[in-house]
């Protein structure tokens, strides 16, 4: 387990250097550069710029010495937002976007696993077909159309809910975290109760019952636990899923997490506020998905990792 | 005493018929209509008595058995009767059928491997019996588990309680089944083709350990099965399906020693020998089954049948030949002699 985990980690690197070396040089040939935006800036003035930014060296030359600096774990500083570097812009946004995509992770998770295990027990009736149908619309309505419409619908119309903002405080999480949350609920329902049902299809489960066991306790000791080990692997997905979504959400209920950062700085040609995102989030990822296969162990007793 | 209400080990005394199946039907709604898997089924068991019912695959022999446990398919109905010691299982309710499974009638079925709970110990599997009928203690039911696992030839239960299904052969996967449905003394144990998925020396080793358990904890057993090996060594009496209808019912030795029906013959017949030296031929029953969807009027197995005549044309009723043997054929079975 331990041999297993460190090589886990020490492939992070190699996958690590390929997405850096991947997005340096797309984000470079990209046209457009990070000061083009300025105003009629006279020729010195630009060669200084690029000068004190390291943009005159060549490409490569470049690559390597962004590659240095995050060795040091220094993101370097952002083109766009003077004074601040990719490092304290990180560590700004990303406890606002951990809370709400934490949030929306958890709604997903237990309302996905709920909804799916109740259609699973209902198996084709009214009840069924409507939470299906329910997270089919889930699944392919994209969240651009979602939030308005929920804020169309909840701050405009009845004015409950802030439209967008940020402030610490249930009010401005909730319409982000459902609007997050809701196609990856819709998923995880949609793979619960594909799981639930083959699960209660096999020869255990009769087993289970021959034993006498009530069927809720059938279903909560013998068939929960091999329902879920799909939707435990659908986790690294997930996460994916939400930072890409994030994104979105962010820019759209103006919430100053790593999505809107992350949004103004391609825009911008940021380059290094862009990399650094891409970078930090592309680490979250690895070890996420690494947790989550060591749950998946953890779950099934006949995975052995070596 | 238990919510059921039986005080078990008394009900011989009763005099009330351990299980007594009356007129059993199961039905399937299925996309091509309504399949009859079985048709008008009687039998009794007595209390002791080992029943194995016998038949080729599709018979209805073991949609019987799941039937009596309630256990049938979502699509899948019985009607009719099936009482045990005077109650109508088929008309339980779910918490009234669960205080009987597993307590008073316990299953096992044909695949140890699938029908074992790959994400729990076998220690976890078989303690939640005796918390559930027993309300034992975990200390008092880890005994009770461990001294079952020893009857069943468990070497070192202590380690091998915590292990996963997994990590068990076949057989001993079977024989935690076996002891799993022992756990409460179960008045009768119905065996679901308990040896098809084993390996030959396996097979042996399963069939002596179910014949000593029975004569040391007095339980009947209804034995379903289409391998006549096991039947000789275990069962009293003999019951025949053939798409899904009785065709000959006796005590084991008239079965096999004095067929009447020609399914049975033929069965008996297509049993490879090893006893044949030389120039031995298998002997299969030619011809497939009839298709439940669509059974031809008459007997079912006129089609197959070496004797058939033209009055088979008409479905035969079931007579009782001699006291105890039941046929369903125009024929008395002198002629297969």
């Amino acid at each position: 387990m331990l041999n297993y985990s460190l090589r886990r980690l020490a492939w992070a690197f190699p996958t690590l250097l390929l997405l850096i070396t991947v997005a340096f040089f797309m984000i470079r040939v990209a046209p457009g550069g990070p000061f083009d935006s300025e105003k009629n800036l006279p020729p010195e003035i630009q060669q200084n710029l690029n000068a004190k930014y390291h943009l005159d060296e060549p490409l490569v030359q470049q690559y390597f010495r962004y590659l240095g600096q995050i060795l040091r774990f220094d993101f370097g500083p952002s083109f766009q937002y003077r004074d601040w570097t990719v490092n304290q812009l990180i560590a700004r946004g990303f406890p606002v976007s951990l809370s709400i995509g934490a949030l929306a992770m958890l709604l997903s998770f237990t309302l996905g696993v709920g909804i799916g295990t109740m259609a699973a027990l209902r198996q084709n009736n009214v009840l069924d077909h409507g939470l299906m149908g329910f997270a089919m619309l889930g699944i392919s309505i994209p969240n651009f159309v979602i939030a308005p419409l929920l804020i169309l619908v909840i701050s405009v119309y009845w004015g409950w809910l802030p439209s967008g903002g940020w402030e610490w405080n249930w009010r401005n999480m909730v319409l982000p975290v459902i609007t997050l949350a809701m196609p990856i609920t819709a998923y995880i329902a949609r793979l619960m109760r594909g799981s639930m049902i083959e699960v209660l299809h096999s020869d255990f489960i009769r087993t289970a019952r021959a034993k006498g066991l009530s069927e809720f306790t059938v279903i909560r000791r013998h068939a929960m636990k091999p329902a879920l080990l799909p939707v435990i692997s659908f986790m690294g997905p997930a996460l994916a899923g939400l930072i890409t979504g994030s994104v979105v959400i962010e820019k759209i209920f103006a919430i100053p997490g790593i999505g809107s950062f992350f949004v103004q700085g391609a825009m911008n040609r940021d380059y290094t506020l862009v990399m650094g995102v891409v970078i930090f989030y592309g680490a979250l990822i690895i070890l996420f998905n690494f947790l989550v296969d060591l749950i998946y162990a953890w779950l099934n007793p006949r995975i052995h990792y070596k | 005493m238990r919510k059921f209400g039986y005080k078990t080990r008394s009900m011989a005394v009763t005099g009330k018929k351990l299980l007594e199946v009356e007129q059993l039907e199961v039905v399937f709604e299925t996309r091509d209509g309504e399949v009859k898997a079985v048709n008008k089924l009687d039998f009794s068991m007595q209390s002791g008595e080992t029943l194995a019912i016998v038949g080729e695959s599709g018979s209805g022999k073991s949609q019987t058995a799941l039937a009596i446990m309630k256990l049938l398919a979502a699509n899948g109905e019985a009607r009719g009767a099936a009482r045990f010691y005077g109650r109508n299982l088929l008309e339980m309710t779910a918490t009234e059928i669960n205080e009987v499974r597993g307590e008073h009638i316990a299953m096992i079925f044909q695949d140890p491997t699938s029908s074992l709970n790959p994400y729990m110990t076998i220690e976890e599997q078989m303690l939640e019996v005796l918390m559930r009928h027993r309300k034992m203690s975990r200390k008092d039911a880890r005994l009770r588990v461990l001294e079952m696992l020893t009857q069943v030839d468990i070497p070192d239960p202590q380690r091998r309680i915590r292990q996963y299904p997994h990590e068990y052969s076949g057989g001993m996967q079977q024989r935690v089944l076996i002891a799993m449905g022992l756990l409460c003394q179960p008045e009768l144990l119905i065996a679901d083709e308990p040896t098809t998925a084993l390996d030959v020396t396996v097979q042996d080793q399963i069939k002596r350990l179910m014949r000593e358990l029975k004569e040391k904890f007095n339980t009947s057993i209804l034995l379903i099965t289409h391998d006549l090996g096991v039947v000789a060594g275990l069962a009293d009496k003999v019951l025949v399906m053939y798409a899904g209808q009785l065709v000959e019912s006796a005590p084991v030795d008239e079965i096999f020693y004095r067929p009447r029906h020609p399914y049975t013959a033929a069965l008996l017949k297509a049993v490879p020998r090893l006893d044949q030296v030389g120039d031995y031929d298998m002997h299969p029953i030619p011809g497939n089954p009839p298709n439940l969807l669509n059974l031809p009027k008459g007997c079912p197995f006129r089609n197959r049948c070496e004797m058939a005549f033209d009055a088979c044309k008409q479905m035969p009723q079931v007579r009782e030949v001699v006291p105890g043997h039941r046929l369903r054929c125009f024929l008395d079975g002198d002629a297969l002699k």
